[in-house]
């Protein structure tokens, strides 16, 4: 018999790795040149791989392969899988047919964001929904009273992101052929080794791009796979850091970084319903019911949303993130939660939250004081913005079918 | 299709009290009762032939007065106020008189006056709460000023007492029975029945925190301006349903027995309706469920029309019941030794102490039944000779503790307990199991199967302090109105609870007539 501390060692194994490692991490590992390494969801993920600004310029200028193995995946399935999600998201669920994908969020009963996500719809009754917090037990609580089954295939699904403009002429490389009649937010199931693959067009960077799902273990093939094809298209390696810029560029927000989700929140006023995080054109009032549609359609009637989350152009190029929103220069108004200077736009932008009014009907006279950190002494700059919408870079190439090869 | 202004679910006594209000003021009601005959679990029933079961409750000891008079029903002729009698395996028992022992007969001089203090304090205690038993429960962050007002006022009244009584109250408030109960007397058999009485309904033993609730709760009830008063109950078409049936009635509610409601029809958060099981669809801009909650919103409505986290909290409600109800037909009257025969129409209970009643509870910590249970026993044919044929006899007891989820299974628990139930029952009135016709015994479980009652809990749900006033039977539905638009609540599910009061059928009704009609 084995020891007692023994056994309570080998039982506390886990503390070893705090960090897990995705499917991809082999290649990831050895392909970093910075070795720069943060936590996704409990995985080690790359902030950069080589260069940051060189990783950006692979997702507007030819591809870049980006590991989104880390990102939350759960299967619902079922004869009332679609009712099911009908109720737990804003979004109507009814339109969104079999091979396709839509941006929805959820909310609790309070109309509180609960996540945004992606809805894949696998086949009639078999969805994946994707998204960046956990939310299991929520997810349960909300099956009672319907036929479904739901799972976390977090481990179990290695998925990676190939975004920019040679991501399809990589994918026709690498043999998946009729990948070129995949129109934006569409998915189709691909043959790879001895299973297969599945390949949305959908991505984080506004760009030309895929998301490919598989099974855990064909992930170092898949890669592979790519990685051989990508050679002559200018395919590399991405970290976070990269993709960020691109996100913010496409306007896209981030839980818990733009808006803090109602799991998460500590603070009773930090919660936010869907149109204070513009999030207001997924909600479908004409759907059947859902979770936080009355809170949500009452603050519309009662005009009592608090808040707005706002694009801003800000004069200079200093970025601005984390920066303080002013109005007149003198009123605290909002926060900005992510900003760049945009190589794509050539201009200094950013994602801010504001309390209302301010950025709905009061948009002028807005300013944001950055620090501007030079040589160990902050100089501040008190900056003009102006509200402006959200995507920032609008690029044709993203929703073009079939899609270029550049 | 047809088309009413409102529809009540269930047709027990809250529901018809809601519904009748609601056609005094006007409007097209119709109750859909799935039983054969109206009046939930205060309808008598015959149990073997001759002999009548006044129904689950066979105390009347709260039917509110506002309810009486908003439905016109004259329930002045049965105003015999029952004695309790505090039975003492000694066969020298304590006998209180008048409104819960204004008088007590078998106590010393000494032990009668420390239980009028006792009383005394209870009752202006339990006056607070019951200023708050007859309205809507607040909204907490939206105050009205008639919330304000009621909380002030009990303030003052408080007040007015002296400090000594305000701090008083608050130092009891949630303490439990034991001890208040050890602080004010000596007499073991008082201060049994005053744990019994605590906790009769309730999975609370006399040591477990916040259990003086119950008695407050009790002492809230009143009978003809009598409070803490009690009669026994009686049946057929002088039962307290006969007498709500015939309100509703007269009042022109249309009655559907024997219907069974299939669903709530609802559509964007919004209940338009309901649909039976042979198909038929009745509308309503409101519907009145006073039915159970967790049968309400987990049985009768789409999970796709309400929220996550209401259904979440609806289905975790605590409604898990403890008592059993035994109905014996006796070929003649018992005899209880030490009890007068005038007595023997009262409420006799078996609770010799304190330590009785808790460690009757603390099986049913564990899903096992008292085998030394606590009871109380009535014989209603006494007070009602229709209930059984001449020279015989009924008796009702109810019994604690006997857990809904018994970890062997009623099946197999419920010959044991009842035999266990007979043989406490024979200790007190020697020979009485010879004069057993027949027996009708209830278990929790086969209360929920025969008055689909979640859990076999006539409280339609656990009446503790979590689960009272803005939180009965969860905050989000405590105003009667419901999440789920056009569905109200009115069960004792709803705030204050459960014994037969009417209560949430007239503050439902009354929430209903103060909106706008849809």
């Amino acid at each position: 018999m084995m020891h007692l501390t023994a056994f309570n060692r080998a039982e506390q194994g886990h503390i070893l790795t705090p960090r897990l490692e995705t499917p991809f991490h082999d290649q990831l590992a050895a392909l970093s040149e910075t070795n720069d390494w943060y936590s996704w969801a409990g995985y080690k993920a790359p902030h950069s791989i080589f260069d940051t600004e060189l990783e950006y310029f692979a997702i507007r200028s030819t591809s870049a392969l980006f590991d989104i193995s880390p990102m939350v995946k759960y299967r619902i399935r079922g004869s009332d899988a679609a009712r099911y999600l009908n109720r737990l998201t804003v979004r109507d669920v009814a339109k969104l047919g079999v091979g396709r994908v839509h941006y929805t969020a959820w909310c609790d009963d309070h109309g509180h964001v609960l996540d945004d996500g992606t809805l894949f719809r696998l086949a009639t009754d078999d969805f994946r929904l994707c998204c960046q917090e956990r939310h299991l037990p929520w997810l349960l609580d909300s099956a009672g009273g319907f036929s479904v089954e739901i799972s976390e295939e977090t481990a179990e699904i290695a998925a990676v992101a190939l975004q920019g403009p040679t991501a399809f002429a990589v994918l026709e490389a690498a043999g998946f052929a009729g990948v070129e009649t995949l129109k934006p937010f569409q998915l189709a199931e691909f043959a790879h080794a001895d299973g297969s693959v599945t390949i949305s067009r959908t991505g984080f960077t506004g760009d030309l791009g895929y998301e490919l799902f598989a099974p855990a273990k064909a992930a170092l093939s898949l890669w592979d796979r790519l990685w051989t094809a990508g050679s002559g298209f200018g395919l590399k390696a991405i970290g976070y850091d990269a993709l960020n810029r691109a996100r913010i560029e496409a306007g896209f927000i981030v839980a818990n970084a733009d808006f803090i989700t109602a799991d998460a929140a500590l603070r009773a006023d930090r919660e936010r319903l869907p149109d204070e995080i513009g999030l207001d054109w997924l909600v479908d009032p004409q759907k059947p019911y859902f979770n936080g549609r009355d809170a949500i359609l009452r603050a519309r009637t009662k005009g009592t949303l608090k808040h707005v989350l706002v694009g801003l152009e800000i004069e200079g190029n200093i970025p601005a993130e984390g920066a303080i929103v002013y109005h007149r220069g003198k009123k605290e108004v909002g926060l900005v939660t992510a900003a760049i200077w945009s190589p794509l736009a050539k201009r200094n932008i950013a994602i801010a939250t504001l309390s209302r009014p301010f950025g709905a009907s009061v948009t002028d006279n807005l300013w944001v004081e950055i620090y501007a950190m030079r040589e160990l002494q902050y100089q501040k700059l008190m900056k003009r913005v102006r509200v402006v919408s959200r995507p920032f870079v609008k690029l044709d190439r993203r929703s073009a079918t079939p899609p270029g090869r550049f | 299709m047809t088309s009413f202004d409102a529809i009540v679910i269930g047709g027990g006594h809250n529901g018809l009290t809601a519904a009748t209000l609601l056609a005094r003021s006007g409007r097209k009601v119709v109750v859909i009762e799935a039983d054969d005959a109206l009046g939930g679990a205060a309808r008598s029933f015959e149990f073997h032939p001759g002999f009548v079961s006044p129904g689950l409750a066979h105390i009347i000891n709260r039917l509110d007065a506002d309810v009486l008079s908003a439905l016109e029903i004259d329930h002045s002729t049965t105003h015999v106020t029952a004695p309790t009698v505090a039975l003492s395996p000694t066969g020298v028992h304590a006998v209180l008189r008048g409104a819960y022992g204004e008088t007590i007969d078998g106590a010393s001089r000494e032990e009668a006056a420390r239980f009028a203090d006792f009383r005394g304090k209870l009752l202006f205690q339990a006056g607070i709460f019951k200023r708050f038993l007859k309205r809507r429960p607040p909204e907490v962050g939206e105050i009205a000023f008639d919330d304000l007002k009621s909380f002030a006022t009990a303030g003052l009244h408080l007040l007015s007492k002296g400090r000594e009584e305000g701090r008083d109250f608050l130092r009891m408030l949630l303490m439990n029975v034991a001890d208040v109960a050890d602080e004010y007397l000596t007499d073991d058999r008082l201060k049994g029945l005053a744990a019994f009485d605590a906790t009769l309904g309730i999975h609370l033993g006399p040591r477990s925190p916040t259990s003086l609730l119950g008695l407050y709760y009790r002492l809230t009830g009143e009978v003809a301006g009598a409070t803490g008063a009690q009669v026994v109950a009686k049946g057929n078409g002088q039962s307290i349903a006969a007498l709500f049936d015939a309100a509703a009635t007269k009042a022109g509610v249309a009655i559907r027995t024997g219907t069974h409601v299939e669903k709530i029809v609802a559509d964007r958060g919004r209940a338009t309706g309901i649909m039976l099981s042979t198909g038929e669809t009745l509308t309503a801009p409101a519907i009145i469920s006073a039915i159970h909650p967790q049968a309400t919103f987990m049985a009768l409505t789409d999970a796709a029309e309400i929220g996550t986290g209401f259904r979440r909290a609806i289905g975790n409600i605590r409604t898990r019941g403890n008592v059993a109800k035994l109905d014996l037909a006796l070929d003649r009257v018992p005899d209880f030794p030490g009890v007068a025969r005038a007595d023997l129409a009262g409420r006799l209970v078996i609770a010799r102490s304190i330590d009785h009643v808790e460690q009757a509870f603390n099986p049913a910590k564990y899903g096992q039944f008292s085998t030394d249970p606590v009871m109380e026993i009535t014989l209603p044919s006494l007070t009602d000779p229709t209930l059984a044929p001449d020279g015989a006899c009924t008796l009702s007891a109810l019994v604690e503790f006997a857990p809904y989820a018994l970890a062997d299974g009623w099946e197999k628990g419920k010959p044991a307990f009842l035999k266990i139930v007979l043989e406490t029952l024979e200790r007190y009135c020697p020979g009485f199991g010879a004069s057993i016709v027949a027996t009708h015994f209830l278990t929790p479980a086969d209360m929920e199967e025969r008055y689909n009652l979640p859990g076999g809990h006539w409280h339609h749900g656990e009446l503790q302090a979590d689960q009272l006033l803005i939180n009965r039977p969860v905050n989000a539905a405590a105003g009667y109105a419901t999440p789920l638009e056009g569905l109200y609540l009115a069960s004792a599910g709803s705030h204050p609870g459960g014994g037969i009061s009417g209560l949430p059928g007239l503050l439902a009704a009354r929430q209903i007539l103060s909106e706008k009609r849809a």
